[in-house]
């Protein structure tokens, strides 16, 4: 499986690298904002996306919107500070699949993918 | 900002670092900024808040900190880049998950990062700032929360 890892900072883009914990998931990218990753998505055709919300350009949800479109079988774990619940409904309503509050562990995070991906009916 | 909007920037700090396995990490007790200048180490990371309060959050640390803490996050050879990025993270996730208790129109910024220079921080003028003191091991950082 292709993953595509959405967030500003490069440190939480390298520790879903590093703790993704899923021998089966190849990273074929990184983006730093929304408009980076709807360019990547288009190029790479990922299978699971982790995405941020608060981001500069473009945030993660106008980012979900244009992307649902682009990759429609795509399962999309947000992963975001953003802790209220009428967030995650929205992420979930435009299209997400997950949604992972920050700060999480290497477990969680581990555990929020592999629930993900094993777990989610697939369009 | 009553003691009840202080707690809930307090236990986002503690299970911040909880989550981060860091050990024994300590919140001293909150005090008020009284001279009016910002309170910074050597990396703050600012967050502007809009909506239903207007105002700023910012986590500053010094870089021996910073270091010490990427290195925990598995980041071993760090630049000031590295630690910009942390600080910035750190103030947005504590700011974000004050949104549980504030609600979605609790509007936060993405990270605006200062490296030194306490004197680019410009806090609101008519809003008082509190000082959450931070104890890591030897290391002294601060969370200030600056709302109207």
């Amino acid at each position: 499986m292709k993953m595509l890892i959405v967030d500003d900072s490069k440190i939480i883009r390298q520790k879903i690298k590093r703790s993704h914990g899923m021998k089966e998931i190849l990273v074929v990218g990184s983006a730093a904002n929304g408009e980076e990753a709807v360019f990547i998505a288009k190029k790479t055709n990922p299978d699971v996306i982790t995405m941020d919300l608060t981001m500069p350009k473009m945030d993660g949800l106008a980012c979900i919107k244009e992307i649902v479109d682009i990759v429609p079988n795509a399962l999309i774990l947000v992963i975001s500070a953003l802790a209220d619940k009428a967030t995650a409904i929205e992420a979930l309503k435009l299209g997400a699949h997950g949604f992972l509050c920050k700060p999480f562990t290497d477990f969680e995070l581990a555990d929020a993918i592999e629930q993900l991906v094993l777990e989610t009916p697939h369009g | 900002m009553d003691e009840s909007n202080i707690q809930v920037f307090i236990n986002s700090v503690v299970h911040y670092f909880k989550q981060l396995n860091l050990d024994n990490v300590a919140v001293d007790t909150p005090y008020l900024l009284e001279s009016g200048d910002p309170l910074a180490y050597d990396f703050t990371g600012i967050i502007g808040i809009s909506g239903v309060r207007k105002g700023c959050v910012y986590f500053s640390c010094p870089k021996v900190m910073a270091t010490n803490i990427l290195i925990c996050m598995g980041e071993i050879d760090s630049t000031d880049d590295d630690h910009c990025d942390m600080v910035g993270e750190v103030a947005n996730t504590i700011s974000g998950n004050a949104r549980r208790d504030f609600g979605p129109e609790f509007l936060i910024s993405v990270p605006v990062v200062v490296q030194g220079e306490p004197q680019r921080i410009s806090l609101p003028k008519d809003a008082r700032s509190i000082v959450i003191p931070i104890r890591w091991r030897e290391h002294r950082a601060a969370l200030v929360v600056c709302l109207k």
